[in-house]
């Protein structure tokens, strides 16, 4: 960040104070300037904000420095333009009290918000649908607050039932109580899930319908959370790594990738060039994989099982290619900070290209079955057809973004790991729809193997582990033979890689979009507080957007297509 | 050659018992219903496709509706939030049913000792199989699948299974 553009944040924000935390902006404002803040990235030319990441809140209840407030609110917004990543900070003196919404400016502060309430206890002042999204209803009490013990679960009996969250969404849709009761439009409920087969984990749809047509949408989701957030907090760093493994599940390595970069990223250190390297080959290999599994599903979802087994029989074979590396078929734990567990096997190389060219096949075969398929062409073109500006709004990130003609990647609008260096291209969509969803993923997967040869062909050999007794584990020679090693090994798994004191955010291009990590460390070797990005929160969040004013069997390929991950979506 | 009332009937008739024959019927045609939630269904979807084929043990007639079911494999981690769905779809089963915790989630709760997930499903409903494993091998699923064929072979069509089941939620 360099200091001039420090300068312009701080004249256009003049009460508030501005700072530059790696490569994002931090502002900290009250919260009577929180709107006017917010309202002015997004709609400033200068800033052009228009994606709000995420919005977590932090509880300084235990923090060793003491703050102004217990409580803090933190907005992450970007501009997907110019690569400009901004941080609004606001205290919260009365978490009841709470601070004003800024779901009238963002679409993705309506979820946002609404899980900060439920994990913190946070009010948002006039948000129009304020309740719990991950924790059931019957929860009492706020989990990531400091106070709130981590064993202790509250059982659940029967189900919330949406009723009134689906009767505002109608009168906000403009169907009035009259037309509901017209014999000849009443309006019909339908529920599809949380166990369902086309849900491919546990969601929870409702609909209301008119004949086959929604006429309004309201989704729950929370099946499948898991308390990551929470769990974090109590583990090292070098723990945390198989918690993320099983966020996305289908694409395991690019969390652990994804997670050991932030973690780096505040550490200041820089892993060697071999292990960057073996991080983009697995990364790109990866995101080819969780495509396979995502087009093969949404291909059983349209009827086309054949589809289903080209597709997925590379994945399962590369399952076992990939447990020779690592020993585990899907949660792979591949990475540590500051390297990888260990160096590519003899003979990976060819096994590599051996897989490719199968996936290669397997794709095509796949293509040939839809690209001039009357069904596929008739079921998704013009389908569930999502505009760039609501894309934006609701924080989609990724493959679904780029569908609506958003060509924002952060391989090339904020590259790491030397991604500037690979001749690749990023496919865009022109319509928005169900079918540009589908072929992006199929482009990106030629793509993807297309860096996975670029980077195997100039990979250079070397340590995959940096030499800093702080970070790594010292080798197992030195562990087993002299008492320096012994000792380091044993402050490093008890103690965890120390990290400064301090917050901040690290994002990266998982195969659904911008999975981020928002740390807070209190200098420890654990965290203080992890908040992750999860790209699929923010996609379901914009789901009626997509489905309203189409017909119900559609917003079932839809589901498919945004390829929504119930690790990552609830944590 | 056929022995005493065998033989009096001829070629065409065999006598057995009515469990024998039930049960040999039950084994070989589970009807599993995958109540997938997490990472552990993608290694049931390992398991049901072309490599480890399920169909190999007659159990390849994945139902969607618990009513035509009579497998329940319960593949990932249960939440508090789910716990009453799981309830709800395990009653909807008609008897005989069993019941397979796949991985270590399922039966135990696994990794996640914490406020949300439900500490195994037996505090929910009765298991009659666990598999550990994060997620377990699909080999490790076809193995469970044989347990329950074995533990069929013992039961009798007289005798009720589970009846005094207390869990979390009743
Ligand atoms: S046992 Fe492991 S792999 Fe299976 S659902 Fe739990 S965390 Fe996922």
């Amino acid at each position: 960040m360099n200091a001039t553009a420090l300068e312009n944040f701080q004249a256009a924000f003049p009460d508030a104070t501005c700072k530059a935390v790696l490569d994002s902006v931090v502002i900290d404002v009250q919260p009577d300037k929180l709107e006017s803040t917010l309202a002015g990235l997004k709609n400033d030319p200068a800033f052009n904000c228009g994606l709000l990441l995420d919005v977590t809140g932090i509880d300084y209840r235990d923090y060793p420095e003491t703050k102004d407030a217990r409580f803090y609110v933190v907005y992450t917004v970007r501009n997907w333009q110019d690569n400009l990543l901004v941080q609004v900070r606001t205290p919260v003196a009365d978490p009841e009290k709470g601070i004003p919404t800024a779901t009238h400016l963002f679409g993705s502060a309506l979820w946002g918000e609404r899980e900060v309430w439920d994990q913190y206890g946070i009010n948002f002042q006039n948000h129009p649908d304020l309740r719990r999204i991950l924790n059931h209803y019957q929860f009492e009490g706020h989990p990531l607050r400091k106070d709130y013990d981590i064993r202790k679960g509250q059982v659940c009996i029967g189900n919330d039932s949406l009723e009134k969250e689906i009767r505002a969404r109608l009168a906000n849709n403009g169907v009035a109580e009259s037309t509901m009761k017209d014999i000849n439009t009443e309006i019909m409920f339908l529920n599809l899930g949380p166990s369902h087969p086309a849900t491919h984990g546990a969601i929870r749809l409702l609909t209301a319908l008119d004949g086959e047509t929604i006429m309004a949408n309201v989704n729950e989701i929370g099946y499948l959370h898991r308390g990551f957030e929470k769990t974090s907090e109590n583990l090292t760093y070098n723990q945390i790594i198989p918690l993320t493994d099983r966020l996305n599940y289908c694409s395991s390595m690019m969390n652990n990738i994804a997670y050991v970069k932030a973690v780096e990223s505040w550490l200041g250190v820089e892993i060697t060039e071999r292990a960057q390297f073996m991080r983009v080959v697995l990364s790109e290999f990866y995101r080819v994989l969780d495509h396979l599994v995502c087009i093969a599903a949404n291909m059983v979802d349209m009827g086309g099982l054949t589809n289903y087994w080209y597709l997925y029989n590379e994945k399962e074979a590369a399952y076992d290619f990939i447990s020779r590396l690592t020993g585990a078929r899907l949660t792979s734990s591949f990475t540590r900070i500051g390297g990888m567990y260990r160096d590519f096997y003899e003979g990976w190389e060819s096994d590599l290209e051996l897989h490719l060219r199968d996936i290669e096949k397997g794709i095509g075969d796949s293509i040939k079955l839809v690209l001039k398929n009357r069904i596929v062409h008739d079921r998704t073109k013009g389908v569930c057809v999502l505009s760039a500006e609501d894309a934006l709004s609701y924080g989609f990130t990724g493959p679904t973004l780029r569908a609506s003609g958003v060509p924002f990647d952060l391989r090339k609008d904020a590259p790491y790991y030397n991604y500037e260096s690979f001749d690749f291209e990023i496919p865009v969509g022109s319509e928005g729809d169900i079918y540009d969803r589908i072929m992006i993923r199929f482009e990106e997967m030629f793509q993807s193997i297309r860096i996975i040869r670029q980077a195997m062909k100039f990979i250079p050999e070397g340590s995959v582990f940096i030499e800093d007794s702080q970070v790594v584990l010292p080798p197992k020679a030195d562990v087993y033979n002299n008492i320096e090693g012994l000792a380091n090994h044993f402050k490093l798994i008890f103690e965890g890689v120390k990290t400064p004191a301090g917050e901040w955010y690290d994002s990266y291009e998982a195969a659904n979009g911008e999975l981020g990590f928002h740390f807070v460390s209190d200098g420890s070797g654990r965290p203080y507080k992890l908040k992750v990005r999860p790209p699929c929160f923010y996609i379901m969040g914009g789901f009626h957007k997509m489905v309203e004013g189409n017909m119900i069997a559609d917003a079932v390929i839809n589901l498919g297509s945004i390829n929504i991950i119930g690790g990552e979506l609830d944590r | 050659m056929a022995l005493g009332l065998e033989a009096k009937l001829g070629d065409n008739v065999m006598t057995s018992t009515l469990d024998y024959i039930v049960n040999w019927g039950r084994e070989n045609s589970l009807w599993p219903f995958v109540y997938g939630t997490a990472c552990c269904a993608i290694e049931f979807m390992s398991t049901a496709a072309s490599l480890h084929d399920i169909s190999r043990y007659g159990a390849e007639v994945v139902r969607f509706s618990p009513r035509q079911a009579d497998l329940l494999l319960v593949c990932g981690t249960v939440s508090y939030k789910q716990a009453p769905i799981l309830k709800r779809i395990y009653e909807q089963m008609p008897e005989p049913k069993w019941v397979i915790a796949i991985g270590a989630c399922a039966s135990s709760g696994g990794i996640y000792d914490n406020y949300c997930t439900v500490q195994g499903i037996d505090t929910i409903i009765p298991v009659d199989v666990y598999i550990s494993g994060c997620p377990p091998r699909p080999e490790a699923i076809l193995d469970a699948l044989m347990k329950i064929q074995d533990q069929i072979r013992g039961e009798s069509v007289l005798v009720d299974r589970h009846k005094e089941f207390k869990g979390i939620l009743d």
